[in-house]
């Protein structure tokens, strides 16, 4: 059971935190010019992090404790294809979909 | 494409948005749900959603709380989850930096990894646009996925329990992901910086609070820039 103070205080905290995290440098650093250099690597931002953060969920999903699974595996797959092919994120949204409850209904 | 400049900004970005509301609505259901199952009331529940507004943070809080981690720790660990919250942050900043303060402050409430996504996408791909059109865009991109990320977490509040595992809502984030990365592979940098983030990303998956996430980041954007460097260097940059 969560003590009803820890959970207040972990939403307020966490709130003012994650506002903090997005406008540090929106705000902060505002219409100044940032460096070259930065710039570069900015440029990768959503390309980098969003692939990192999807690829253990992909190996090793929480839903099987962990353990590889044929259906979400290839629902990723598909996705990508999908989405490198036609360049169309609601095609690719939905065939990763058909293919995951395709292959959950087949193999489960 | 004409159709595109004719649109205002903000019905264009109302529309770039859309493909989303697929996602948020199983992703705010389950965190509706899972809330809910930890003890969580409704009115709890949809304060943690609006005040913090971060998915995977809420998750990750959410599950340390229920081990009766430290409070302390519930939240290093939500916001090393959040980081990256703080990259979007500086990579939206030379295309809205100049907006007035309040704008800026809007905008960064409503930072998602959605909205950061359909947003740099579009400037990436239309330098021409003011300050002004970015921001009505940004806020027509989230108008999709904000509400409708507050009224399924009360949806998932009040189904509770009801929604069987069998639904796999668990995987609604990472094919939407996948999804909308797969259009950004422009050049071969982008292609290298996913790589080699993808890579690290495995590779560092054991590491404590989430900040493997920020460890691949990292490593990716400088693999992105360094091809970048090589490929303007031999003159096949397009």
């Amino acid at each position: 059971m969560i003590e009803t103070g820890t959970l207040w205080t972990i939403i307020i905290l966490l709130g003012i935190g994650s506002f903090g995290l997005r406008f540090v440098f929106t705000g902060l650093v505002g219409e100044r010019a940032m460096p070259d250099w930065l710039l570069r690597h900015l440029r990768y931002t959503a390309v980098a992090i969003l692939p990192a953060l999807v690829a253990p969920q992909v190996v090793w999903p929480a839903a099987t404790d962990g353990v590889f699974d044929i259906p979400r595996a290839t629902a990723a797959a598909v996705t990508l294809a999908v989405g490198l092919l036609t360049k169309n994120v609601l095609m690719a949204v939905l065939s990763g979909a058909a293919t995951l409850y395709g292959l959950l209904y087949l193999l489960g | 494409m004409t159709t595109t400049t004719r649109k205002s900004p903000y019905r264009q970005g109302i529309i770039d948005g859309s493909p989303f509301i697929l996602v948020i609505i199983p992703f705010a259901t389950l965190f509706g749900v899972l809330a809910t199952e930890a003890g969580l009331n409704v009115f709890e529940t949809m304060a943690f959603s609006i005040v913090v507004i971060a998915g995977a943070a809420q998750f990750t809080a959410l599950q340390l709380m229920q081990e009766n981690v430290p409070t302390a720790i519930v939240l290093i660990s939500a916001l090393a989850v959040n980081l990256r919250m703080a990259m979007y942050s500086a990579s939206l900043t030379p295309y809205i930096g100049a907006a007035p303060l309040w704008q800026r402050a809007l905008c960064a409430y409503l930072t998602v990894d959605q909205s950061y996504v359909v947003g740099v996408a579009k400037f990436e791909r239309e330098p021409d646009m003011t300050v002004n059109q970015r921001v009505r865009y940004f806020l027509g991109a989230v108008t999709p996925i904000v509400p409708l990320w507050y009224l399924f977490t009360l949806v998932g509040a009040l189904l509770g329990a009801q929604v069987p595992d069998s639904w796999a809502l668990d995987f609604a984030i990472p094919i939407t992901f996948l999804a909308m990365i797969a259009p950004m592979f422009r050049t071969a940098a982008h292609v290298m910086a996913a790589l080699v983030a993808v890579i690290v990303g495995l590779l560092a998956a054991g590491v404590p609070y989430s900040l493997g996430l920020i460890i691949a980041g990292i490593a990716g954007m400088m693999a992105g820039a360094q091809t970048e460097v090589w490929l303007e260097r031999k003159g096949l940059k397009t």
